[in-house]
């Protein structure tokens, strides 16, 4: 441009001759809008990384914390007067003692180790002392004793969940000011917390039950976990699986081979189109009225929350199958034919093998979106509060269930903060699984890319 | 020593009988694809034990009509067959005709090699297989052998029969095309433009295994190259503008052709 203002070229002859070495106004332009572009370029990638890791991060922040949980260990003795009253070791009869006989025996032993130890537990009520060992650990020493009721009259060491807010405390999330305006906990509370630390009373450690047990209600948020998610998630993703890879191929071969192009084949493609669009939530609707009310199939379980995400995931999987069906180059169906193969054998003996690999990536990233989806499962019932596990399949399948997407949510509209860790560490899980299936699917590509 | 002798001139006698029987006669046929009308009243006799050679510039219809012998047109659906194809005497578009059963008599080999993404042994064995040609493995590896060697492969390829056939060279990839043909033991090989994406040297090894391929099938094939036509051919048709101009041996084709549009184009003057 400088060039070119300063010293404009004379005579269309000067141009003719010009050198190579020197350079020229229209190629500086034309390097510069490439340099603009580029930068564009790289802007836009750099926007969207920073995006991505600011979410990333917010997650991992918020949602770690999650796999850890805060936990007391103490000595129990289990006394047959109290879990035994009719003194004849018989489980029936043992099953009468409730969690509250468990959890005033827990209480007792806590006590007792807090005096043997020396702790002092000034300015803790009694009542506040019960409160800081979770109401889910009663539960669990009754299971643990009518599982095996040879513990009787035995001390055992137990190691119970603490309290939600002593959990949070540790974690940072409840501070000594916040106590204070907390009608749950007390800054009494948390100093004890403090000094039960220091004995190793009180620790923390991974938190296995986030992945197992069973979601818990609102004065629990300490006991609850993804498991019933989990499995509900992976009955879907298989019944998925099982109804959308055998009709989405067999679509997909018969329209892309043996159908006749006319107006009704156009039309079913425009429509299989169409369907790939069409909000999820109406396949919620849809799910509603036809497998619920109509079909009749029980609410909350896998098997609708399946069928509906079939709905949603076979457009997606038909589209995928299809253009990697027609990826496979003429000259393959050509040879078949030339050497007397008949469609059929053309089709299953060169054609799919060779359409296989873009036909899985398409069915993984099919289901890995059916994963993430959440909002016809609200419709379907999907998001009640089950603390059951859906028994094996195939009964199974007609269990309530619930999904992990739909725990995310249902987590996160949950007022206590103890919560909100709790759906972001589903959100890593879910995370984790998709990262999975993408990664499944891009090996499967590599490995079997353009083979002919 | 005498039977062998008997064997061979037995042999040599078949063969001039046969050349002068027609294993294909066309009348009348017209292909229209949609509204084109690709090719017009075509008449022809292809011999037994000849090679045929189709010429003519692009898009005058010799592929069409290769495809029209072993009715791979079936697989465009806009294509439409008018007219008469006999081999044998017998009508190849009658109702009742299997067009798999016509493709495993009369073979076809392509213009771009196309082998199966497979080994270079299932390759050729594929055909002898879907048609249950073979009884056992060991009649396979026959069959397989003895077209490697037909094709003049088998020197090159008996090490690595299990290495995949779309890892040869091109000329190595288009001799195992036609192997994967002459393996269904086919009456007819009909060859599309089979040298178009050879080399010199390939292409030199593949007209040479034509003039072999005579003695046992009649070959049909379609060239671009006039030199080819003139070396591997004894008969030779020109189309144009989807008519069959002219039909005759090949000699009298080239050096003195009837048709004024014969004689502008192997002088260069059209296509
Ligand atoms: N699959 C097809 N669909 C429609 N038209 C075709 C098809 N194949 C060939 N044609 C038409 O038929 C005519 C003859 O083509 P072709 O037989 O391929 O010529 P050649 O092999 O002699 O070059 C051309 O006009 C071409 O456009
Ligand atoms: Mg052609």
């Amino acid at each position: 441009m400088t060039v070119a203002a300063t010293n404009p070229m004379p005579t269309p002859p000067a141009k003719a001759t010009h050198s190579l070495l020197v350079p020229n106004a229209a190629m500086g332009r034309r390097n510069a809008a490439e340099k603009r572009f580029r930068a564009y370029g790289l802007a836009a990638i750099a926007v969207s990384l920073s995006v991505l890791g600011i979410m990333l991060w917010s997650i991992f922040s918020d949602g770690l914390s999650s796999f850890f949980q805060a936990k007391l260990t103490f000595p129990v003795t289990l006394s047959s007067e109290v879990l035994d009253p009719a003194g004849n070791g018989l489980r029936e009869e043992m099953t009468k003692v409730t969690t509250i006989g468990y959890g005033k025996l827990l209480t007792a032993a806590f006590t007792a180790e807090l005096a043997a130890k020396g702790i002092s537990t000034e300015g803790v009520t009694d009542k506040q002392l019960a409160e800081m060992i979770s109401k889910d650990a009663p539960g669990v020493l009754r299971a643990k004793v009518l599982g095996d009721t040879s513990m009787l009259d035995q001390t055992i060491t137990m190691s119970v969940l603490a309290a939600g807010r002593i959990d949070g405390y540790l974690k940072g999330r409840v501070t000594m000011e916040t106590a204070e305006r907390d009608g749950n906990i007390s800054p009494e509370q948390l100093q004890l917390a403090d000094r039960l630390k220091t004995a190793r009373i009180l620790g923390s450690s991974f938190n296995t039950r986030f992945l197992t047990s069973p979601d818990a209600s609102d004065q629990r948020p300490e006991a609850a976990g993804l498991g019933v998610a989990i499995l509900g998630s992976a009955y879907m993703m298989l019944l998925v699986l099982i109804i959308c890879v055998p009709i989405g191929v067999a679509t997909s071969i018969y329209l892309e081979e043996f159908a006749p192009k006319n107006r009704w084949t156009d039309l079913i493609e425009v429509n299989i189109s169409n369907l790939a669009a069409v909000p999820s939530i109406v396949f919620g609707i849809l799910g509603l009225a036809i497998f619920i009310n109509f079909a009749g199939f029980p609410q909350s379980s896998s098997v609708v929350g399946a069928l509906v995400l079939s709905l949603m995931t076979l457009p997606t999987i038909i589209i995928a199958t299809r253009s990697s069906i027609r990826a496979v180059p003429p000259s393959i169906r050509d040879a078949a034919l030339g050497v007397g193969a008949s469609k059929m054998q053309t089709v299953f003996h060169h054609v799919l093998p060779l359409a296989m690999p873009g036909i899985l990536t398409g069915t993984i990233l099919g289901l890995a979106s059916a994963l993430g989806e959440t909002a016809p499962l609200l419709l379907i019932g999907m998001v009640a509060f089950v603390d059951n596990y859906p028994s094996a399949p195939v009964e199974g399948f007609m269990d309530p269930a619930t999904a992990l997407p739909v725990q995310v949510y249902s987590w996160a509209s949950r007022s206590d903060p103890a919560f909100i860790e709790r759906s972001s560490g589903a959100i890593i899980v879910l995370l984790v699984f998709l990262v999975v299936m993408n990664v499944t699917a891009i090996i499967l590509r590599r490995k079997f890319e353009r083979r002919w | 020593m005498e039977g062998p002798i008997q064997m061979k001139d037995i042999h040599i006698e078949e063969r001039v009988v046969s050349d002068h029987k027609a294993k294909i006669t066309a009348r009348g046929v017209q292909v229209y694809y949609g509204t084109n009308h690709a090719l017009k009243d075509v008449d022809v006799d292809i011999l037994a034990g000849t090679v045929t050679a189709f010429i003519g510039p692009s898009g005058c219809g010799k592929s069409t009509f290769l495809r029209c012998l072993n009715r791979m047109n079936d697989t465009v659906s806009s294509a439409r067959v008018v007219g008469e194809i006999l081999l044998d005497g017998e009508d190849i578009y009658d109702k009742r005709v299997d067009p798999v059963q016509l493709r495993a008599k009369v073979g076809m080999v392509f213009q771009k090699p196309n082998p199966f993404p497979k080994s270079i042994y299932d390759n050729v064995a594929y055909g002898p297989k879907i048609h249950g040609l073979t009884r056992n493995k060991a009649e396979l590896d026959e069959v397989v052998e003895s077209c490697l060697r037909k094709a003049a492969l088998w020197n090159e390829v008996k090490d690595r029969l299990q290495a995949p056939g779309t890892g040869l060279s091109g000329g190595q990839q288009q001799r195992l095309c036609i192997a994967r043909a002459i393996a269904t033991s086919p009456e007819v090989l009909l060859m599309d433009e089979p040298c178009s994406a050879l080399d010199p040297i390939a292409t030199a090894q593949v007209e040479e295994l034509i003039d072999e391929l005579r003695s046992q099938f009649s070959v049909v094939i379609v060239t671009h190259s006039m030199q080819q036509a003139a070396r591997v051919s004894q008969k030779t048709a020109f189309f144009h503008l989807g008519n069959l101009v002219e039909y005759g041996e090949t000699g009298q084709i080239f050096t003195n052709p009837k048709d004024p549009r014969t004689e502008s184009y192997i002088t260069g003057r059209i296509g």
